[in-house]
């Protein structure tokens, strides 16, 4: 199952190494503009809504919900669920659903981050709370 | 709020508090164009110019045969292809002036050029742009823009590749790659994870997504090149093992080796020849993806921008419409074109699909008359190219006769590239018999 997969190493960037570097200590982070106010995922110097570059790190609560979800069945690595969660803060982010029993996905569902290891940084997934 | 060409959705406050805040030109950027009496479309201005309406014909097209190519050679399908569109026509390879390709041509535009022997000293308007699947329909817009502005007169456009003989290049990755790659995102849970928020939105079922599959079965049965001839039921569908939630495998379209092409050409070249006349009247493209994860909506498409871009410059609307080509790499891709383009409501395209409303003789939007990606053929997975083609067929009168569509004059193609669940194209062509 999921929790015996081997993910790959994010590579990293100037522009999202402090994303990383947080993901380290158990901090999912996301960015927001100071000048329009509005947060995104996955985070960019410049707002993508107001182009400006008055973008902030700010430690999200890693809580939200369900979107939608798909658990895939015919995997040569066995079967996963991709999905994407809506923030408390707002953005919705893909992601995989982890540690839970992926049949009983609902949308709507209440999700919480969770770090998973690989050879690098760790990566966000999320599970039912 | 304005929808700008980048595709971003600006409103007047966020202009005026951003770095760029200054004048909001978007009024300026996009004209709005109006249909004169006489059918004629003039924008703003009142420039005629600024519309391929009327200015493009395609005058050669090609489907390959094969299904499974593993005795050739990807470039040498292309070359097949192009042979093939050419002879339909009636022109020669050396009169060609304009070349189109995407992703699947290998190594870009210039081996394909040099391989294919097309005539460099003519030759004097290139595009690669890659928008994945539906890369084939911009183009066919685009060859109309060149060919509206003298920049070509005579365009060739190819599509091959082996997706069934061998495994398939990856793609270059995005600025989104860290963040997205480990998850495991595939044709077949991105449009899982459209259908499953369009179910839980709309109440559509998996029965209603079947009668897509059902339509396309019906189809396939007269195309004795169609990988899957068999007609199947809604029951066939729904007991069909599960592939990605709530996705059966026969809501899933086929992989195959193969490729078609197109001859673009002037109204003047056209005529010359000896093909029934086929022209693009409207065309439209767009792009959408999770914009920073901002109100992110899975039940639609960048189809609800492409589309009304074409109809508008068609000067029609989806009623008048005899023949849909609609890109079909899954059932839920139909469903939502269908209430993108505007043929039903956001919503209501389940109900709009049942009951053979999409068979041809029976329903009332008869589509994919060739049997389809679902059922015939969906070469280098990217169907774009043959919704052109059995549009063009079904123009000329030249579908198979029991799916032929009596006194079809308007037609769309429309098609979807990426995945739709994640970062997507979308193109839509209407194409009119004179």
């Amino acid at each position: 199952m999921s929790e015996a997969k081997k993910y790959p190493a994010p590579v990293t960037n100037p522009e999202t190494a402090a994303f990383w570097d947080a993901a380290k200590e158990g901090k999912f982070m996301i960015k927001r503009c100071t000048a329009c106010g509005e947060a995104h995922y996955f985070p960019r110097s410049i707002c993508p809504f107001c182009y400006s570059d008055k973008t902030v790190w700010e430690q999200a609560s890693g809580e939200g919900t369900i979107y939608t979800w798909s658990l895939m069945r015919k995997s040569p690595t066995g079967p996963y669920a991709i999905g994407y969660v809506t923030l408390k803060e707002g953005p919705s982010v893909q992601t995989n659903f982890v540690d839970c029993d992926l049949t009983t996905l609902k949308i709507g569902q209440k999700v919480k981050v969770v770090f998973k290891p690989t050879d690098g940084a760790p990566l966000p997934f999320f599970t039912p709370v | 709020m304005t929808v700008l060409n980048s595709g971003l959705v600006s409103t007047p406050l966020a202009l005026a508090r951003g770095p760029l805040a200054g004048r909001n030109i978007s009024a300026l950027a996009n004209p709005p164009i109006a249909v004169q009496k006489n059918g004629a479309i003039r924008n703003a201005s009142g420039d005629l110019s600024l519309t391929i309406k009327g200015k493009a014909y395609i005058a050669g097209i090609y489907e390959h045969p094969t299904r499974h190519a593993p005795d050739k050679s990807t470039a040498q399908l292309h070359a097949e292809v192009a042979k093939g569109a050419i002879e339909d026509a009636g022109i020669s390879k050396d009169d060609i002036d304009g070349y189109f390709c995407a992703g699947d041509a290998p190594g870009g535009a210039w081996p394909m050029v040099d391989y294919l022997g097309l005539n460099t000293k003519k030759l004097r308007h290139i595009d690669s742009t890659e928008t994945g699947g539906c890369s084939y329909i911009i183009h066919l817009g685009h060859a109309a823009e060149a060919i509206a502005a003298g920049k070509c007169s005579i365009a060739l456009v190819t599509l091959a590749g082996k997706p069934r003989t061998g495994a398939m290049p990856p793609r270059a990755a995005g600025a989104e790659a860290d963040f997205e790659s480990a998850y495991g995102a595939t044709t077949h849970n991105a449009y899982g994870m459209c259908a499953m928020r369009h179910m839980h939105d709309y109440g559509t079922t998996s029965e209603q997504l079947a009668w897509i599959k059902v339509a396309a079965s019906h189809h396939a049965q007269y195309n004795p090149h169609a990988m899957l001839k068999d007609v199947v039921t809604v029951e066939d569908v729904l007991n069909s093992p599960m592939i990605s939630d709530p996705l059966h495998r026969m809501d899933c379209c086929v992989v195959s080796d193969g490729g078609g092409a197109l001859i673009v050409t002037t109204p003047e070249i056209a005529k010359s020849l000896k093909k029934p006349l086929v022209r693009l009247i409207g065309h439209g493209e767009a792009m959408k993806g999770p914009r920073g994860g901002k109100d992110l909506d899975l039940t639609y498409s960048a189809g609800i921008w492409s589309g009304p871009r074409a109809f508008e410059e068609a000067g029609i609307t989806p009623k008048d419409i005899k023949y849909a080509s609609i890109y079909d790499s899954f059932t839920i891709t139909v469903l939502m074109q269908i209430e993108d383009l505007g043929f039903c409501k956001k919503g209501e395209g389940g109900k709009f699909v049942a009951d053979g409303n999409l068979i041809s003789g029976v329903g009332k939007l008869p589509f994919n008359t060739d049997g389809g990606g679902l059922c015939s053929n969906h070469p280098v997975n990217r169907g774009g190219m043959t919704k052109i083609i059995e549009a063009v067929r079904q123009l000329r009168g030249e579908a198979h006769p029991k799916v032929q569509v009596q006194n079809c004059d308007l037609a769309i193609a429309h098609g979807t590239g990426g995945l739709l669940g994640v970062r997507h194209a979308a193109s839509t062509a209407i194409l009119e018999r004179v």
